[in-house]
């Protein structure tokens, strides 16, 4: 059976809310489960306007975006983040420490009947080569640039998400963490390759090429061009 | 004690006004460069009350509900106006958002001391309606304007983190809590910390009105009770209806937060 459809957009377009300027012209795009997609192109071309289209995070000027087939009511849009989870380039943490960022999403209402799991917690921030416990107890304002990428992805992963959309997550990281958020994500698909998924923004293309396994273009004006091969 | 309250003449006025040389003086002395906004504050001060006193004494004497309902209206429109003009950001709107919460905070709570409380008849008393109504607006204005300045400073600065709760699944509510939470609270801590010290360090101008009137200090100091309270029930309901009123504009009903709703008071 081919793989099947998790998220699929239908002309999806966004307009600049002030100058009326287009900043998405309309855009089809598909998201199958176990697909790896790069999303590149240059600077200003529409990639992270794409991606936080994608996400529901502004609102769309037109099209639909469907989750396994079934639109977004206005309802279910946390529902459908809790599946489709964005991560910004520049990580944003609560003030409080590392374990309190980790435990706030099980405050909301979207994960009712979840429960945050230390040992987990723990798992992924080992697999980033992190030292979970002296991390745990740490303020999250005083963490560098990357552990605190790695405290917002581990934050993320632990939630169970089926599809990632990653916005340049490593762009301003030093190397060593840039790799560990990686690993991280690669760890994550492995365990569960055939249903999970990710789109991921990069402009690095020996990165684009590790972590994908088909490219998505994006021209300047914020065209989609989905005929692209890898 | 004399129970009539000694009358000034304009040459009283005048001395008064010397006093505001003072300022002028520390003005020019540190060249603080003060001294044309110090001459039209001064003016506005004799204009303004002047004009407020020849009102109230025509609506005092005229006494028709529809007068005093009218002065009541035209006070509400102006503090709902200031009330939005504050703040670093603004939003489309904003305005319509101000007049409501605080004709809705002030206008319930005025009713409630004046009807219900001081039981004045008839219900437009003008020497208790407009005094007490003013007092409930002016604070209403500044609690529903400082929350409305928290709330959108906390949304500007914290975008990220507000962001980041709605990709993860938090509804709206979800993630305008604590922003909310610190809107209200900058906009009710004004009148708490009023209320704390309120006879200590500062004799409120009413009950100094009244005890220069001859009335006695225990009658004034009970009015001034009931007055506190209304003002604190008056700016706590204003900032609250505010602060929800901004995030109903910048909250869409599908979770997104609206950031480009709000824009840089200086771009007007």
């Amino acid at each position: 059976m081919a793989a099947s459809l998790l998220i699929e957009t239908c002309a999806i377009t966004r307009r600049d809310p002030r100058s009326g300027q287009v900043l998405l012209h309309p855009a089809d795009f598909s998201l199958h489960q176990g697909e790896r997609v790069a999303l590149v192109g240059a600077s200003g071309s529409g990639k992270s306007v794409f991606m936080r289209a994608l996400a529901l995070l502004d609102p769309l000027d037109g099209g639909t975006v469907h989750w396994q087939g079934r639109s977004v009511s206005h309802r279910r849009v946390p529902a459908y983040r809790r599946h489709v989870a964005y991560l910004r380039q520049r990580p944003a943490l609560l003030d409080g420490t590392v374990e309190e960022n980790l435990r706030y999403p099980y405050s909301l209402h979207v994960y009712r009947g979840m429960r945050y799991d230390p040992g987990k917690a723990r798992g992924l921030l080992a697999a980033a080569g992190r030292d979970a416990d002296a991390l745990l107890g740490r303020q999250a304002g005083d963490l560098s640039g990357g552990e605190a990428q790695i405290v917002a992805l581990a934050r993320t992963l632990q939630l169970d998400p089926q599809a990632l959309l990653l916005d340049e997550p490593t762009a301003s990281l030093d190397p060593d963490s840039a790799l560990a958020v990686e690993a991280l994500i690669a760890r994550w698909l492995q365990d569960d390759p055939a249903r999970r998924a990710t789109l991921w923004i990069s402009h690095d293309p020996a990165q684009a090429r590790r972590v994908s396994t088909r490219h998505v273009a994006m021209q300047a004006g914020g065209t989609l061009n989905t005929e692209s091969a890898q | 004690m004399s129970p009539v309250l000694q009358d000034l003449s304009l040459v009283d006025l005048a001395i008064a006004a010397l006093l505001v040389l003072i300022n002028g003086a520390i003005s020019m002395l540190l060249r603080l460069d003060l001294e044309r906004k110090l001459l039209w504050a001064a003016l506005r001060t004799v204009l303004q009350l002047l004009a407020v006193g020849y009102v109230l004494g025509w609506v005092f004497a005229y006494d028709r509900w529809y007068v005093v309902l009218a002065l009541m209206v035209a006070m509400t429109l102006i503090a709902g106006v200031s009330g939005s003009q504050r703040g670093a950001w603004r939003y489309a709107g904003q305005t319509r958002d101000s007049i409501v919460s605080i004709w809705l905070g002030s206008w319930l709570v005025a009713a409630a001391g004046l009807l219900v409380v001081i039981r004045i008849h008839p219900w437009y008393t003008p020497q208790y309606a407009i005094p007490i109504l003013g007092m409930i607006l002016g604070n209403t204005l500044t609690g529903a304007s400082l929350g409305v300045e928290r709330m959108t400073h906390e949304l500007t600065a914290r975008r990220d983190r507000v962001e980041s709760a709605l990709a993860m699944g938090a509804t709206r509510w979800e993630a305008a809590r604590e922003p909310a939470r610190q809107a209200v609270r900058a906009g009710m801590l004004p009148t708490l910390n009023q209320m704390a010290v309120v006879g200590i360090v500062s004799l409120p101008g009413m009950m100094t009105g009244q005890v220069l009137a001859g009335q006695s200090p225990l009658q004034a100091v009970r009015y001034q009770i009931v007055i506190m309270f209304l003002i604190a029930a008056g700016s706590s309901l204003g900032t609250l209806g505010a602060v929800l009123l901004t995030y109903r504009r910048l909250f869409s009903a599908d979770h997104c937060y609206l950031a480009a709703r709000l824009l840089p008071r200086s771009a007007r």
